[in-house]
């Protein structure tokens, strides 16, 4: 049986958030490659997800896995209509920083600046948290954001007013929503399930090339 | 095709949100795939279905959201739980409510930001009535909703020591996650419908 806590290799710990590929090790037992069957290869949707760790953990409930992970592309990659690719990481990213996922925060920061080129504004997000200036569209983007995650929840209709001022149609105000929502399930899947580790610069060209997946 | 998330939202066929909604069709069809596998397992080998409501009841209370205990409270009555569970249950979330997100960062600069609140003991009297695997669910699901960046290892290790297996860990933490997503979709829309442009 595998039914117990995994001991972490000696690892560095990172202490603050960064734009940085992380590495992500798990706290109790993945499953192995070589045990997955057709019904787990199907909860991977992508076969490279065999890879990670993180996946190999989750797919240990396969079909929970799949429509999770067929939930999280739609809302993020779906071109059509609604909020720029860029304010929906910018929404996944403010929800991570909240909620405190420094592994989460590192990989839709990069997306947010990548997409949005507004990297110095990415990382005063990551460096000085959710009520940093940035402009009055992200301002509103992230306490939108910060409001949705807040337990109990806060949004209310001065929320979807900003947004509104802001430019955002209904169809982004929605992604907002889906975005900032599905991220508290993200979040709280990496936070307790392990933990996450700064790779060693010598295999950092290893861990990018088959690390713990692009998402989460 | 039922949709939960239109149920509790009160999103109706035809309406200007339903359309919107389908602009993202695979989100919105597996999102209620996500929930149909929570709740309809194909095994409940590692996690029963009652034990899935009476967590999902446990979660929505916290969040103080009356459309989601209501919800997720008849599905617990049609589950077939004790009677004790209901009344159980009600006592553990008044004891457990708090306000989120809190808690610690690994030390160093974010320790400025750490922020202290209570860690969830399941009531002695909750115990009895709902066992020791739902107990230790309950302390897991408090910790899960209100202070996530204070995981750590001895918190899973209190679920195996309760009697759940990888599996059921795995289960029950993409519940909870799970549902933390659905009660902000769920309140996010609420809001937007009430507030027509």
């Amino acid at each position: 049986m595998t039914d117990k806590v995994l001991t972490t290799p000696p690892h560095v710990e990172p202490v603050v958030f960064t734009r940085d590929m992380l590495d992500w090790l798990p706290w109790l037992e993945p499953m192995a490659e070589q045990d997955l069957t057709a019904r787990h290869v199907a909860g991977l949707v992508d076969a490279a997800r065999a890879k990670s760790a993180y996946f190999r953990l989750l797919v240990r409930d396969p079909e929970v896995l799949e429509a999770r992970t067929k939930t999280d592309k739609d809302i993020f990659y779906n071109p059509e209509a609604g909020l720029p690719r860029a304010e929906r990481e910018l929404a996944a990213a403010a929800t991570s920083r909240f909620n405190g996922c420094i592994y989460c925060a590192s990989v839709h920061a990069r997306f947010a600046a990548t997409y949005s080129k507004r990297v110095e504004d990415v990382d005063r997000l990551l460096n000085n948290g959710v009520d940093t200036d940035l402009d009055a569209r992200w301002n509103a983007i992230v306490a939108a954001s910060v409001a949705l995650t807040s337990t109990p929840i806060t949004f209310g209709p001065e929320h979807v007013d900003a947004l509104r001022k802001v430019g955002l149609d209904e169809a982004s105000i929605v992604d907002v929503i889906n975005a900032a929502s599905f991220f508290n399930w993200a979040n709280r899947l990496m936070l307790s399930l392990g933990e996450p580790a700064a790779p060693e610069k010598a295999r950092r060209g290893a861990i990018q090339a088959d690390g713990p997946g692009r998402r989460e | 095709m039922s949709d939960v998330i239109d149920t509790l939202a009160g999103i109706a066929p035809g309406s200007p949100l339903d359309a919107i909604r389908n602009q993202r069709l695979q989100a919105r069809t597996h999102a209620q795939a996500s929930y149909d596998s929570l709740f309809k397992p194909l095994t409940e080998a590692d996690a029963s279905k009652l034990e899935r409501v009476a967590i999902a009841c446990f979660v929505a209370g916290l969040h103080g959201r009356s459309e989601m205990e209501a919800f997720y409270g008849t599905a617990l009555a049609e589950a077939g739980a004790p009677a004790a569970w209901k009344g159980a249950i009600a006592a553990a979330v008044a004891s457990a409510k708090g306000q989120g997100p809190y808690g610690h960062y690994p030390k160093g600069p974010l320790s400025a930001e750490d922020k202290a609140g209570p860690v969830f003991k399941t009531g002695a009297a909750e115990r009895n009535a709902l066992g020791a695997r739902l107990a230790a669910a309950f302390e897991h699901a408090h910790m899960l909703v209100f202070h996530p960046r204070d995981a750590a290892p001895p918190y899973l290790q209190a679920l195996i020591d309760a009697g759940w297996s990888t599996t059921g860990v795995v289960v029950i933490s993409q519940l909870v996650a799970f549902l933390s997503y659905q009660i902000r979709v769920v309140a996010g829309l609420r809001v937007l419908k009430a507030r027509p442009a």
